[in-house]
Formats: structure tokens, sequence, C-alpha cells
């Protein structure tokens, strides 16, 4: 027996729009059994995982929270990887954002004003897109693989982290703990909901996404984008610089990203630590690809990741399974959602060998 | 024994790991696969490797079960990239982040105990030369392995007809598709093999080099012993001096640590990454080298016309 593909004259739109649910049907069957063969009743633990936050405003705004900088990030790489450019290290630009932004409020705290705020997000996005900047400057000047050098960085940009706010940023009156003072009321992203947390860094996430939906759909850029992602040649008939491409893709996904990592830090921790991110540098690939590297769909796949995040610490209370969960249900999610992709482009035929078939044939004369 | 011994030693502890993993993913890009799983199925590797120990004592047990637990993992690779056709960056990144996921609900009930260290086997008459010998002859069994890996993988690729064929396929695909060789077939089992590395250098990092489960012990690992293909240009003995190189490294920016020279730690810890960007800048610089070295299939995904 063997699995054949065969090419579709056309990709299938009914596969590109069913796809990601089928990935995410696969994940709760195989989610299940994994939670029946941790000893756990596997639907009740599938409801309090995937149905249950939902069901409250808490939980609701969680998920508002931890989707805004996974739609914000996710956005961004959607447009890396459809231009061929594969940032991997957003972790690391949104740590850098972080910090850079967290300058107005811990360096200069005395200072109160309403520019505060502004100041901080745009310090964010510079910091975050410096970051970028250099894996782009290694990928258009020196040739250096994006991939590799954009996740080192992700190291190196946690180590930052940590020395910062075990030195020079720790606070005086934080007892010893390594975290920076806190930030002052008009530092912090404000709410948008009188029902609870969640703050402007939703509306930032929203509005990125449709921002460069319209980019990508109604302007030359965004047709210059998947040009060149398609194809080099092709881009470089049409006069287009796959080298710009490197900086503008590179740079729009870490400002972003450095924009998600102070919005983080001012709107739900409000000071810097050691550790302000639970991985969404990361998750945000598999958002962007559970989104079709389509800003609309990136919404939508920033909410249900943030719904593994919710949902896996709701388990790890009234189960008392690890918060490793989360990460295995994140991390097939994005497996089935790649090979769900298969079926866009491809046929899928399962054929039994030839001789095989002819065997059983003979059998049945 | 000397404190330049000990530093060796603890040189080729560092190396080893890095050796194993990029040897293997050497020989999966050689046949043209890209797989940037290596930090999962190593991470995988090393919690298979650790619990199998601790549930029959035998750390030899404890690595065949990192072996195959690298190499099954690296089979779901396989199946995506090779039969579906999946993109296989974004497959190795969901390797990845499925291995350290995986591999800490995994080892969860492991955390905090002490484990089995692999024992050293001393080689008769070449252990007692002076120096050397108790440097390179009384080893544990994963070092004997990395060094033996590197020849028999030099071996293969440039002396035998196999060897031949892979390459071959690994810079034209459909040429080879039309001479009739095996290009998925082959692929697989080179996937196969650089998964079975990656697991050993794994059990590797949990029965030796950190006899314990830590998560995320593999810390990077994954990902260095991938750039240090590219240091290696692809060829085999390269990949045995990078990855003693980055072993050096490693282990200079500790002693340093533990100096107190006055530099923060995280900064000296930050230097194998640091030295990673480096590396990879100067290696790759010269476009026209990189063009000549590079597997020209690297990557591109492959669908037999039948």
């Amino acid at each position: 027996m063997r699995i054949e593909l065969e090419k579709r004259p056309r990709p299938s739109t009914f596969y590109a729009v069913l796809s990601p649910f089928i990935a995410l049907a696969l994940t709760v069957i195989v989610g299940g059994i994994m939670f029946w063969m941790l000893g756990k009743d596997p639907l009740g633990a599938l409801y309090s995982f995937f149905v249950e936050p939902l069901l409250d405003v808490w939980s609701l705004h969680e998920i508002a929270i931890k989707a805004a900088p996974l739609i914000l990030i996710g956005v961004g790489l959607s447009v890396c990887y459809r231009s061929n450019n594969w940032n991997i290290g957003a972790e690391g630009q949104f740590i850098m954002g972080a910090i850079a932004g967290s300058i107005v409020p811990v360096v200069f705290h005395d200072w109160h004003s309403p520019l505060v705020l502004p100041l901080m997000l745009i310090f964010g996005m510079i910091g975050g897109a410096l970051y970028a900047g250099i894996p782009a400057f290694l990928k258009a000047n020196m040739n250096t693989n994006e991939i590799l050098s954009s996740l080192m960085l992700v190291y190196i940009a946690q180590l930052f982290l940590d020395w910062i706010v075990r030195g020079p940023w720790r606070s005086p009156e934080g007892y010893n703990f390594p975290v920076t003072r806190n930030f002052a009321p008009e530092a912090v992203l404000p709410e948008i909901l009188a029902s609870g947390r969640t703050n402007l860094g939703f509306v930032f996430a929203i509005v990125a996404a449709l921002l460069i939906w319209f980019m990508m759909r109604y302007t030359l850029k965004g047709f210059e984008i998947t040009v060149l992602g398609q194809s080099e040649r092709a881009g470089r008939f049409a006069g287009f610089s796959s080298r710009r491409m490197i900086w503008f893709s590179m740079l729009l996904s870490g400002a972003l990203a450095g924009l998600a990592g102070i919005a983080e830090v001012s709107g739900n921790i409000n000071k810097l630590q050691p550790i302000i991110s639970p991985g969404y540098g990361f998750t945000a690939i598999i958002v962007a690809f559970l989104g079709r590297l389509n800003p609309i769909g990136v919404i939508v796949a920033g909410l249900v990741l943030a719904l593994t995040y919710v949902g896996g610490e709701a388990v790890q209370l009234t189960l008392s399974v690890s918060d490793k969960v989360t990460r295995v249900f994140q991390g097939l999610l994005l497996f089935f959602v790649l090979s769900c992709d298969t079926l866009i482009l491809y046929r899928i035929r399962i054929v039994l060998s030839g001789r095989t078939a002819a065997m059983a044939q003979g059998g049945a004369e | 024994m000397g404190i330049l011994e000990a530093i060796l030693l603890t040189v080729i502890t560092a190396a080893t790991p890095l050796v194993l993993a990029s040897i293997g993913e050497l020989v999966t890009e050689r046949a043209g696969v890209l797989n940037l799983g290596v930090e999962g199925m190593m991470i995988m590797g090393a919690v298979l490797a650790f619990a199998a120990t601790q549930a029959t004592g035998s750390p030899y047990v404890g690595i065949l079960a990192g072996i195959a637990g690298g190499a099954l993992f690296s089979l779901l690779f396989g199946f995506l990239t090779l039969t579906l056709v999946a993109n296989q960056v974004a497959t190795g990144l969901a390797l990845t982040i499925l291995g350290l996921g995986l591999s800490g609900q995994i080892g969860e009930p492991y955390v905090g105990m002490s484990g089995t260290k692999l024992p050293q086997i001393a080689i008769p008459l070449l252990s007692d030369i002076p120096y050397l010998g108790p440097i390179l002859f009384k080893q544990d069994l994963i070092f004997y392995i990395s060094i033996a890996l590197v020849v028999g993988v030099n071996w293969f690729l440039f002396r035998s007809r196999a060897g031949l064929k892979m390459r071959a396929i690994g810079d034209n695909h459909a040429s080879a598709h039309a001479l009739g060789i095996g290009v998925i077939r082959t692929r697989y089992l080179a996937v196969l093999f650089g998964g079975a590395c990656a697991g050993l250098a794994g059990a590797q990092l949990s029965l030796v080099y950190t006899p314990q489960w830590v998560e995320n012990m593999s810390a990077g690992r994954g990902w260095i012993a991938l750039a240090l293909v590219v240091f290696a240009s692809w060829r085999p003995w390269r990949v045995l001096a990078g990855g003693y190189l980055f072993g050096f490294v490693s282990i200079s920016q500790l002693h340093a640590q533990a100096l107190g020279l006055g530099i923060p730690s995280q900064f000296l810890s930050a230097l194998p990454y640091l030295a990673t960007v480096v590396v990879l800048v100067l290696i790759s610089h010269n476009r026209r080298m990189t063009l000549v070295n590079t597997p020209a299939s690297l990557g591109r995904p492959f669908v037999p016309d039948r």
C-alpha cells in the first residue's frame, strides 16, 4: 500500500476553507486520546479545555489579552512567510520591543506626561524593528540564513532581558526581586471594556490585521510580496527587488512583534521581569499558518491559540494535568494544519500496490 | 590529572552532542531535505533515554530508547514533507514545538530525579598512552560512536555507490528520479538517520552531559547543530572541527563564569549563540562558495510524476 499525490488542476477553494477546520477537529480527537492516556475523562477534559473558557466573561477577557500579541506577531509573520522570508525570531523581537518601550517608564520614571504611552509604543516598535533588522541586514548583505540568525537572537534577547532586570534596571523597591519598578498609571495601556481586563492591545491587533489585509489585497506592495514569495525570478522581471523585500518584511514583522511586546508589558504585566512571554513569538508561527497566512484568518487563529493557553490553564487547575498540555496541543495543531494543506493542492490516493491488487483479484476468482 | 586535561574532557562532552546532531542533519541535507526539527528530535531523545534508563537501570537501554525516539519522531517529519509534500521549514518548526511540549509532558515525573551516568570504557593499551590516552580512549560509548559516525558518513558519502546516489538526489532530484533512483525512499532513510543521530545526541545530554532530566535541556543545541552543517559546508570532517570549536566556546564561557571576571554571566552565556551568528556570517557571506557547496535541491519539494 502506498499514498500517491495527484496534482489538482487548480487549488481547491473548498479545501482551502475547510482544511483549518479538519486540522482543528483532528487535534481535538488526538488531544482527547492524550487525556485518556493520562487517565482523565477525555470528554470532560476537552470540555473544560475548549468550551468552558468560552462560557464566562473573565476567561473571554483572558482570551482577548492573550490573542492580542499572537495576532500582532502573527500578521507580521504572515507577510514575512508570504514573501519567503523566514523570520522565526519574533520571540526575541517581542522581548527587545518590550525593553526598548520600557526605557521611558523605567529610566525616566519621574517624567509624567500624556506623551509617555505613545512614546513607549513607538520605542517598542523601533526596538522590535531594529532587532529584526539584524537578521535582515545579515540576509540582504551577507547572504546569511535568516532562520538560524533570527533564532539565535532569541536566546540572546532572553539573556539580555534577564541581565537588565537583575542588574541596571532592578527596582529599588522590589525587595531584591528581579523586576523593574512598576509602571506609573500613565504608562499603562488603558482597558477598553467595563466588564474586564481587555486592554487597548487587542484593538491594535485588530487594526494591524485589517491594515495588512488591505495592503495585501489592494496595494501594489501586497502584490509585490506575493509575487516575490512565489517566484523571485518573476518578481525580478516585474522590477521588484527581493533585497528590499527582505528589509520590508523583516522590519514590518519586527515592529509588530515589538509593539506586541511593549503592549503586553504595559497593559498586562506593568513591569519588566525575567520572563514576559509564554512563547508568544513561537506560537504566533502556528497562528500564521493556521490563519493560512491571511490577516483575517490570523485574527481567528490568534483567538483559537489564545483559547489553548486559557484552556490549558483551566485543565491545569481542574484536572491537575501539567501546563505542558498546551504546548502539545499547539504542536499537534501545526502538524495537522500543515498536513491538511496538502489537500488544497493535491488529491490524495491510497494505492494498493499492483501485485497485492492482482493477488486479491486472483483470490476472488 | 592536570587542569588542561580536565578542560579538554569537558570540551569533548560539550562537543559530542553537537557533532552527533550535525552529522545526522548533514546526511539529511545531503539528500536534499531540510529538517529544522533537530531541536525537537534531540529533546525527545533526551527524555526517552532518561525514562528508559530509569525504568531498566541500564543506560545502554537508554541509548537505544533515545535513538529510537529520535528516529520515530523524524518519521513524522518524513511523512509530512516527503509523502504529503508539506513545507519543510514549517514542518521542521512544528517538530521542534511539538517535541519541546511532548518531552516536557513525558518528563514531568522525572524532574529532580538523579540519573545514571553512562560508564566510561577504557580501551586497553591505547588508554595507557600518556596525556592522550585518558582523554581520547577512556570515554563513554557515545563519544566513540560520534567519531565512528563522522568517519563512516565521510566514507559513505564520498566512497560508496549509495552515497553517490544520495548526493545526486540532493543536487537534482528530478534527474535522479529519471535515472531510476528511489528519491523518496532514500530521503526517508536520510531523514531517519538524521533523527536517530539527533536522538542519540539527546541521550548524551541526559546520560552524560548532565545525567538528569531538565525541561528544555537541549537549550538551542539543535539549532546550533543546524548552523554547524552550514559552517561545515556539508563536509563531515568539518562538522567534527566545528563541533569541537563550539564545544570549546561553550566550555570556556563556563570557566570564565566560574572565574568571575566581572562580566555579567548572561553575557557569557550568550557567547555560544553569538558565535553561531558570527560563524554563519563568515561562512556564508561569499555567495558563490555557498552556492557551490549547498545541495541544490535542499528544501525543495518533490512529487514524482508517474
